[in-house]
């Protein structure tokens, strides 16, 4: 009865959402449309960052990796053929993939599987590691597809990246493969995989001891993350329009970091609160890059830099002080909301010892 | 087959060069990687800030001399205070209260912790890169033959091995150093048998961060090119130098940080095609020893317990 | 409470980002305001090319405040050296500054970052001095005031050749793409001059690398006649002093990103005799423009403008001059008379635009002399 009743008032709330969707898309200024599609992008991106790192409790720090992984794919397939001489200008495209043309949504696919691919092959020696070790392999990883990327030139334009990628800047669309990305991650999650993934995630051992194959659950889990982040950075790269291997230095990596971390680790609607706050805020914080006069005199500290300073100090601030984040591992559920619906204060008293 | 190329057609004069080269770069390396075991070692944790503290080093050492004119010798000393006093700062604020922790926000803290290093530095000196000053006794240019080297390779080995010295007398023969050794083994027995943690573990960062400091001296001198970012790879590649070298083990360090940097200079110089996979041989040579014998080349295999 | 508390914060942080969001009609346009988007890197890796930039264009706007009666104010945005910033910042700065104009950027992939906004919001952009022939191509919103790779690679060349030069080297930084390109076009000029094997060795680097002593051991045992080292002017620096201890004698060449005070602050005694191409000197500016420039530079910033100053300055006076020739603030309308510039005096000489949206100029030759910028010779286009 009560899983009906989730999955019908899921369905309803998905079919408002796109409904907003489509209102913000057709009224609001492409400024606004930009940053709430990197909000859902972002979310994307932060939830395959969640499957290992929150739930499955494997520090990896290669999504910038699998992102420019999806983002090549997009761009060197989506370019309309016949300016893609002109964009590699410097060394010609390799034969093989020059006269390839894929629609977004193909190479969108083939772009996370590419990603997962990579994934399962680099998670063959890399994932008997354990936290630290796993953290610096991943990110070291992360660092090599940058390095094969910019050396690569006849299929990737090395440096000179990759331009002219047609433009998506749809709402609709990009919700729709975040709601998707969502409803997967969510069922995933509360599958007998997810929990095995919370299993070893608690106490590596006891899980074994239990049964569950370690190797194949975190391979599973490293590649479903790839393949999502893939995706993510796909839809980024035709966002931007133009991909480059700058764009996707390991520092990148940061922003899903907070906001998993900000969010929440181990909380799906906690990952997806983490990237409307993180992406909205570092685009609100940007007061802080520009002079700022009270009263006609100048605040001397307001210069180009302290957004990231504030950016970086909340990263701080939120391991330190508040190491479960918003949502801890807890999640939104209908339950909890008609609960609160009924009864609003008496929903904050606690039951008994803990929360 | 054109590939091998430069391996065939290398004169000794080239090899020699090289192999000079390889060297002082990693010497370097060691110097560095010196302070990332020394913390891992007690800690068992990564400090990700150790690159940025030796960047945070390079624009302290500018200041002094470029800006505030204090002549260098009396700079360097000061550079070296100032950092280890940043290395205890860094401890005290990002990593203690997180000492209870588990392992992964240990981790998080830390990379906030760069990150924000690497920030501050962008915020406040702007990333426009500045000039390390120039010691013209220390940067001038000796021949050996056909050999060119400058004076600073010569004198960062030396340095080197000064440090790995003073290191292991530090451990091994001091009762400091045996409190950090009994830290390291066994943290809650070490409490329990009256050793004042807090006390110790800042001194391993003070320790580790003045070294970083030497090594950031060394650096500047050899490449004076200073920005927010410069510690980045740096750190990473000694991080792996460590590694390599058996993580904790220091004079594993040493041995790892010269592994590193002959490799990467015996790349290039055999394979100039692969000029631009430079960076990706560290990478690649993390990932062959995590997987065959990821304790280190000295390193003592540990299994672990239920 | 605590729970209480994180809910309250979160629903605090949501009505703020989407008030925020809501659309916030902007105030109705001040007439007698016209605003010019200056879109620089202000912080990253090309900061100090755009601070230099934003000299030259603040002080076109201290000598030039009003067009059509009306008082040009700029509003000035950080792309942050990132693509993805720049795209962002040119958004804002057309759907919520409104401005009729963009001036920049320095860097050639965070204008072509910003080329598809422009093209779809048709709003004019004037590129500084992002030298890559991608920016302009196929944009006909795009212009810029400065010359291109092509043009500067063949300029190299030719001075290489004109010098005796027959073998070359060229290491470039793999990982810019403004080295990358205008290594290729140096490459194939110098290949047409000197043959086919004239070019010996093209080794590779990476953004931020120190130490090049091993990709320099290589080419010393090759002994080129001279070494193109197009990059960003810190790791070139560096380059050229550790090719200079490791003996190496041949002259250095390279592109008009080493005209900055860091490369000789960084490179030293090392770096004197180099040359490189750019697009202004003292000795060229014979316009009255030129002049004036000149002097206020001098006045407000004391020290020699380099070519970055003077670039913007101009791509700030094309602005003017279309928007003057347009007589409205219409960006279509102010585009269209940018496409048609034809001999505007400016800084860096008379201007006009080609049908891609590039300036016909020449280029000024430059070395390193007793620790100061000095010109040699001036190219002009055929």
């Amino acid at each position: 009865m009560k899983n009906k009743r989730d999955l019908i008032l899921s369905a309803i709330l998905l079919i408002v959402l796109f409904c907003v969707s489509w209102f913000v898309n057709g009224e609001l200024d492409s400024y606004i449309r930009r940053i709430v599609n990197l909000c859902l992008i972002y979310a994307i991106i932060g939830l395959s960052m969640n499957v290992t790192n929150g739930f499955t409790g494997q520090f990896s720090l290669g999504q910038a990796g699998f992102m420019a992984i999806g983002a090549y794919t997009v761009g060197i397939f989506t370019v309309p053929v016949e300016l893609r001489a002109n964009v590699f200008y410097a060394v010609p495209m390799n034969p093989l993939i020059a006269g390839i043309q894929m629609p977004v949504w193909l190479a969108l696919i083939v772009g996370g599987l590419l990603a997962a691919l990579v994934a399962f092959l680099i998670g063959t020696p890399v994932l008997r590691l354990r936290g630290d070790y796993l953290a610096i392999a991943t990110l070291g990883f992360s660092e090599i597809i940058r390095i094969c990327i910019t050396n690569a030139s006849s299929f990737t334009n090395g440096a000179l990246g990759i331009k002219d990628i047609p433009p998506l800047n749809d709402v609709r669309y990009i919700f729709v493969v975040t709601a998707i990305t969502f409803a997967f991650i969510a069922a995933l999650i509360n599958s007998s995989y997810g929990r095995a993934f919370k299993a070893i995630r608690e106490d590596e051992i006891a899980a074994e001891a239990m049964g569950i194959n370690l190797y194949k659950h975190k391979c599973l889990a490293f590649m479903i993350s790839a393949f999502f982040a893939g995706i993510g950075g796909g839809l980024y790269g035709a966002l931007l329009g133009t991909v480059d291997p700058k764009n996707f230095l390991f520092t990148l990596t940061y922003n899903f970091l907070l906001i998993i971390v900000l969010g929440g680790m181990g909380s799906i609607t906690g990952s997806m609160l983490g990237a409307v706050i993180v992406t909205a805020g570092l685009e609100y914080l940007r007061i802080f890059d520009e002079p700022l006069e009270i009263f006609g005199t100048m605040i001397p500290l307001f210069r180009p830099g302290l957004r990231m300073v504030m950016f970086s100090a909340l990263l701080m601030a939120c391991v330190l002080f508040w190491r479960h984040g918003i949502m801890g591992t807890r999640e939104i559920t209908w339950s909890k909301l008609i609960a609160f619906c009924k009864n609003p204060l008496g929903f904050f008293k606690r039951k008994g010892a803990s929360q | 087959m054109e590939f091998f190329q430069g391996l065939l057609n290398m004169s000794g004069a080239s090899f020699a060069q090289h192999m000079v080269n390889g060297i002082s770069l990693g010497s370097l390396y060691a110097l560095i990687a010196i302070g990332y075991t020394m913390v891992y070692g007690i800690l068992l944790m990564i400090n990700f800030a150790h690159g940025d503290i030796v960047m945070m080093a390079c624009y302290f050492a500018y200041f002094g001399i470029t800006i505030f004119h204090v002549p260098w010798y009396f700079t360097f000393i000061g550079v070296i205070v100032a950092t280890a006093l940043l290395g205890a700062v860094i401890e005290r604020m990002a990593y203690r209260p997180l000492r209870d922790a588990p392992k992964n926000s240990v981790l998080i803290s830390a990379i906030g912790a760069s990150f924000l290093l690497e920030n501050l530095a962008n915020y406040l000196f702007s990333g426009r890169p500045m000039s390390f000053p120039d010691i013209p006794l220390l940067s001038q240019n000796i021949a050996v033959g056909s050999i060119k080297i400058q004076a600073i390779s010569l004198v960062i080995p030396v340095i080197t091995v000064i440090s790995l010295l003073v290191l292991l007398h530090i451990v091994n023969h001091t009762k400091t150093g045996m409190a950090m050794r009994a830290v390291s083994k066994d943290y809650e027995i070490a409490r329990v048998m009256g050793i004042n943690i807090d006390n110790i573990i800042s001194m391993t960062f003070i320790i580790g961060s003045a070294l970083a400091a030497i090594g950031a001296i060394m650096w500047g001198i050899r490449y004076p090119g200073i920005t927010p970012y410069l510690g980045v790879m740096p750190g990473l590649k000694c991080f792996i130098a460590a590694v390599i070298g058996g993580i904790g083990n220091i004079k594993g360090a040493v041995l790892g940080g010269f592994i590193l940097g002959l490799g990467e200079i015996l790349i290039v110089a055999f394979f100039p095609e692969l000029s631009g996979y430079r960076d990706a041989f560290a990478f690649i040579v993390l990932i062959i020893i995590l997987f065959y014998r990821p304790t280190g080349i000295l390193g003592e295999r540990t299994t672990e317990k239920v | 409470m605590k729970k209480l508390m994180s809910v309250l914060l979160v629903s605090a942080l949501a009505v703020g980002v989407l008030t925020g969001c809501g659309g916030t009609k902007k105030d109705a346009e001040k007439s007698d305001v016209i605003k010019i988007g200056v879109f620089l890197p202000l912080t990253g890796d090309n900061a100090a090319g755009g601070e230099l930039e934003l000299r030259g264009i603040k002080l076109a706007n201290k000598l030039h405040p009003e067009v059509l009666g009306k008082k040009v104010e700029l509003v000035i945005a950080d792309n942050k050296s990132d693509k993805a910033e720049a795209a962002s910042v040119a958004a804002r700065l057309i759907e919520r500054d409104k401005v009729k104009v963009i001036l920049g950027s320095y860097g050639s992939s965070l204008s072509m970052a910003a080329g598809n906004i422009v093209k779809t919001s048709k709003v004019p952009a004037i590129g500084t001095s992002c030298t890559n022939p991608q920016v302009t191509a196929n944009n006909d919103y795009y212009f810029r005031a400065c010359f291109i790779d092509p043009f500067q690679g063949t300029v190299m060349a030719n001075y290489a050749f004109k010098n005796g030069a027959r073998k070359v080297a060229i290491i470039q930084e793999v990982s810019n793409d403004y080295a990358v390109g205008l290594a290729k076009f140096f490459k194939d000029a110098f290949i047409k001059l000197a043959g086919p094997d004239s070019v010996i060795e093209v080794a590779n680097y990476q953004t931020g690398d120190k130490d090049f002593s091993a990709i320099l051991t290589n080419i010393k045992a090759m002994n080129p006649d001279a070494i193109f080292a197009p990059g960003n002017f810190t790791e070139s620096a560096l380059l050229i002093k550790q090719a200079r201890q490791l003996g190496i004698t041949a002259p250095f060449l390279g592109g008009d990103t080493w005209e900055t005070q860091e490369f000789i602050s960084v490179g030293g005694a090392d770096v004197e005799g180099v040359a490189f191409s750019t697009a202004f000197d003292r000795e060229k500016a014979t316009t009255a423009e030129a002049k004036k420039f000149l002097d206020e530079y001098v006045k407000e910033y004391k020290g020699e403008p380099s070519a970055l100053s003077a670039l913007a300055y101009d791509a700030y006076l094309i602005a003017i001059d279309g928007i003057k020739r347009a007589n409205s603030t219409d960006s279509v309308k102010i585009r269209d008379a940018i496409a048609t510039t034809k001999d505007m005096e400016g800084v860096t000489g008379k201007t006009t635009l080609d049908k891609n949206g590039d300036p016909i100029k020449g280029a000024v030759i430059k070395t390193v002399k007793d620790g100061k910028f000095k010109y040699i010779d001036f190219v002009d286009v055929k």
